[in-house]
């Protein structure tokens, strides 16, 4: 037996995204004895809070209040977010920001050089902090390069996390695929935090990145631990057809309307209130039209697009984003991202002609089960950011609360695996180096030396996309929702016949990208599955047949577990303190 | 009848190959597909044993550079149509050692990173608590450094200078600039830190000013500039030292 290497470290981060390299500073801030490893199968600064454009969220200006904060992001979520840790969230937030701010992050600023914030969807005042519309990336810099300062922080770049080592009942590290040797490596850890971002790519048309494909929801969920309110993905109302590019929502936020076919401004016509002009000195009114919530914005689209009056181009329909009254100047102050990708992607000037959108699937809600501590029910197992549920977006996310989600729950997880590690520092490794021979074997077999596979990668991911929008898009049903989860279990057993060309151990990214698949299909199902259970609408998650929220039966979260056939679903309540569930208003 | 075009693409797998090849693979052109599009494409339809690196598609993970006809670009913003009917060449970034086909080894440049020490120092004890809010800077303040700030790290710069390609001890545009980046942030007081690296035989005085990297600098980060800005910085410096040896060094 090949026994693999094994590496000994007090604290692992699977993800050196936004939350994994917060979650590494914290620890490094206050316990710089602990040696932490931060594996990613990317070099952290792709990881794809880079994409993030608009802005974080976080109570700024004197008419502004921790409850605002609290009721947007309650209301938004459709009253499905655990109130408790929202005002946590909320409360640790501004810390957070300036935090980020003594950092280096170049924040836009006020002509007084204090923090400049703009209005954001659904938010009643405006509290979202930006950098110009490339937010996520100044705030990856600006955390990856002050990650460089902690020589406890050792980067396992381009490691590829394959599953969660368990050992006396609590979690004692991972495997990690070495891409330029190909070799597969234990990482020995007192706790373990995921931070391995969304799922978006289980979806065709995304604006996520190439590398968002739910591994770590899916290594949690295969060792037992449930992945929370996996129904509600979020749709962004703007993104560039065909690519799924997105147009960020500060465009809307500076003023930026949508129009149909007709020139018209259809949102009025889903009660988001009354369109002002757009000269008037009023407009955009918060929580209004445009600065909607993106769920109610993305249905809108489609109600459109079933009355035909929306346009219609090589891929697919789309409605108009005007942004031609905002002007050059504002343009390229306040969004010269969307002018350069709308410019360079669509061949669309926005100074010059509106930008054609469409609804593109954008974020996970759901994730890995946790507490408000980011502790799952694994012990020794935190997961933070996009991957987990914590939960503060509940049925939908508001815009510009997910960056800073990173920041207070990365913090939050780098210091609570850290009183873990502390309190259990016995890690048995005997048993950890004979499991990650397992897992080298079971990769070896399975894909890299594997003979008869027929099962392409990216027909089964290509089906399985398809599948996943077809009958799990904004909209679905249970004759929808059946087809899918009938289809994904027929991609599930096909997947056995996957078929692997490329013999090579260096750098096999067709290894990788069927590793992917693997977890994918896990996620997908589990969406799916959710999705079926809940006869209810809320937020994200539009039944047809079930047109109404139903608080009676469903103001609690799903949690689902992994079986050998069909997942299983169970429920549990939403922490409710200060905020009755009541009717979401918009615009009136 | 369907249009395509043909892509001659860099080949190399270190445990089964003594030398890289070539390999060529025709596709379907299409006007609005980048080079990236063709390489998804080739890798999903044809050839999955293809490596290369992306993420994105948006021009700002900086995964995906790669010599296009003998250029650093960004596969996903570099048009095919721009190239069309030709065949186009793909190959992973000049200078670089080569992990994989269009895979190349960024150790260094990770280390070079670490060196130029990009992070806001303070002086002891001049650390402004959390409670007492924000550092104020001013829009113009933030101004001066902000060109530096949008270095995505995608290697296009040393792909394209000609000093790094003789020799890898350059400390580099990209370095060098994120360098320059921090220190002419109104925050930042560790520019003398930074000083033994940047000033150093392998710093600044490397650059014999060609310019290429901010040609191909896809984001207008201008890292010769900034190696200029900091010549003109290292140099007065010099001269304060030399002059005023008493206190010269303010920051």
């Amino acid at each position: 037996m090949v026994k693999s290497e094994v590496h000994k470290c007090d604290v692992v981060i699977v993800g050196g995204g936004g939350a994994g390299l917060r979650a590494a500073i914290a620890i490094g801030q206050t316990n710089p004895a602990l040696k932490v490893a931060l594996v990613s199968k990317v070099y952290p600064m792709r990881s794809h809070t880079v994409s993030a454009e608009g802005g974080a969220a976080a109570v700024t200006k004197e008419n502004d209040s921790f409850d605002d904060h609290c009721m947007d992001t309650i209301g938004g979520s459709d009253w499905l977010a655990d109130q408790d840790v929202v005002e946590f969230f909320v409360k640790q937030a501004p810390a957070e920001m300036i935090q980020l701010e003594h950092w280096g992050c170049p924040w836009s600023r006020e002509p007084s050089g204090k923090i400049a914030v703009r209005p954001f969807g659904g938010m009643k005042i405006e509290r979202t902090w930006y950098a110009a519309d490339k937010t996520g990336f100044h705030m990856l810099h600006a955390l990856y390069q002050t990650s460089l300062k902690y020589d406890n922080l050792i980067n396992y770049d381009e490691w590829f996390a394959t599953k969660i080592l368990i050992e006396n009942g609590r979690c004692q590290g991972v495997t990690a695929l070495e891409l330029r040797s190909g070799q597969l490596r234990v990482i020995a850890a007192k706790a373990v935090i995921l931070c391995t971002g969304g799922a978006g790519r289980v979806f065709p048309f995304t604006t996520n990145g190439a590398i968002k494909t739910g591994d770590g929801m899916a290594m949690a969920y295969r060792v037992g631990v449930p992945l929370k309110d996996m129904e509600f993905v979020q749709y962004h109302p703007t993104g560039l057809p065909g690519t799924g590019i997105l147009i960020t929502e500060a465009a809307r936020g500076e003023g930026g309307i949508l129009v149909n076919k007709d020139g018209y401004r259809y949102l009025q016509d889903y009660d988001l209130g009354k369109p002002l002009d757009v000269n008037d000195p009023l407009h955009p009114v918060k929580k209004t039209m445009e600065l909607g919530p993106r769920d109610r914005l993305s249905q809108a689209f489609m109600k459109e697009l079933e009355k035909g009056r929306v346009l219609s181009g090589p891929y697919g329909e789309y409605v108009h984003l005007d942004l031609r009254h905002l002007g050059e100047k504002k343009i390229d102050k306040k969004i010269p991202f969307v002018r350069e990708l709308s410019t360079k992607y669509a061949g669309i000037d926005p100074v010059y002609d509106p930008i054609p959108v469409r609804p593109v699937a954008h974020y996970f809600m759901g994730g890995v089960d946790t507490n408000i501590r980011t502790a799952t029910r694994l012990p020794g197992l935190f997961a933070a950011g996009e991957v987990a549920s914590v939960t503060i977006n509940g049925a939908n996310r508001l815009g510009s609360n997910s960056l800073t989600e990173l920041l207070v729950f990365g913090a939050q997880s780098g210091q609570a695996a850290t009183e873990f590690a502390i309190e259990h520092p016995d890690l048995d490794f005997t048993a950890l180096e004979k499991q990650g021979a397992d897992e080298q074997e079971r990769i070896t077999k399975n894909f890299i030396r594997k003979n008869g596979g027929y099962e392409r990668v990216a027909t089964l991911r290509q089906e399985m996309t398809k599948t996943m929008e077809s009958g799990a898009g904004i909209y679905r049903s249970e004759k929808s929702l059946k087809e899918t989860c009938d289809k994904l279990a027929e991609l599930r057993d096909r997947f056995s016949n996957v078929m692997i060309e490329d013999r090579s151990l260096a750098f096999n990214t067709e290894l990788t990208s069927a590793l992917e698949l693997d977890f994918m299909l896990d996620v997908a199902q589990a969406i799916a599955h959710s999705a079926l259970a809940r006869t209810e609408s809320r937020g994200s998650h539009q039944r047809t047949d079930y047109p109404k929220r139903n608080d009676e039966r469903f103001l609690s979260h799903s949690l689902v577990f992994r079986t050998d056939g069909a997942p299983r679903i169970e429920y549990k309540d939403v922490t409710i303190t200060r905020w009755p569930p009541a009717e979401r208003v918009y615009g009136r | 009848m369907e249009e395509t075009i043909e892509l001659e693409i860099f080949r190399y797998r270190p445990d089964q190959e003594d030398r890289p090849t070539f390999q060529t693979y025709e596709i379907p052109f299409r006007k609005d597909w980048v080079v990236l599009d063709a390489i998804n494409y080739i890798k999903d339809q044809i050839d999955g044993t293809l490596s290369y690196r992306w993420s994105c598609r948006m021009g700002v993970c900086g995964s995906c550079g790669m010599m296009v006809n003998g250029v650093p670009k960004l596969t996903c913003a570099t048009f095919l149509k721009d190239y069309y009917p030709d065949k186009i060449r793909v190959e992973p970034l000049a200078g670089f050692p080569v992990e994989r086909d269009l895979v190349i080894v960024m150790d260094d440049f990770i280390h070079k990173l670490k060196e130029i020490k990009p992070w806001i120092i303070r002086r002891e004890g001049e650390e402004k608590p959390i409670e007492e809010g924000e550092y104020l800077q001013s829009p113009a303040e933030l101004a001066e450094y902000k060109q530096y700030s949008m270095c995505i790290n995608c290697m296009l710069c040393y792909a394209a200078c000609p000093v790094y390609a003789l020799d890898n001890t350059f400390v580099g545009p990209a370095a060098i600039a994120l360098a320059q980046r921090y220190n002419m942030d109104s925050r930042d007081q560790g520019r003398e830190q930074r000083e033994e690296i940047i000033a150093s035989n392998e710093g600044i005085w490397e650059c014999t000013f060609v310019g290429e990297c901010s040609v191909a600098c896809p984001k207008s980060v201008d890292p010769a500039g900034a190696i200029q800005r900091a010549k003109v910085g290292s140099t007065i410096d010099w001269y304060k030292d030399l002059l005023m040896p008493w206190g010269g060094k303010k920051r």
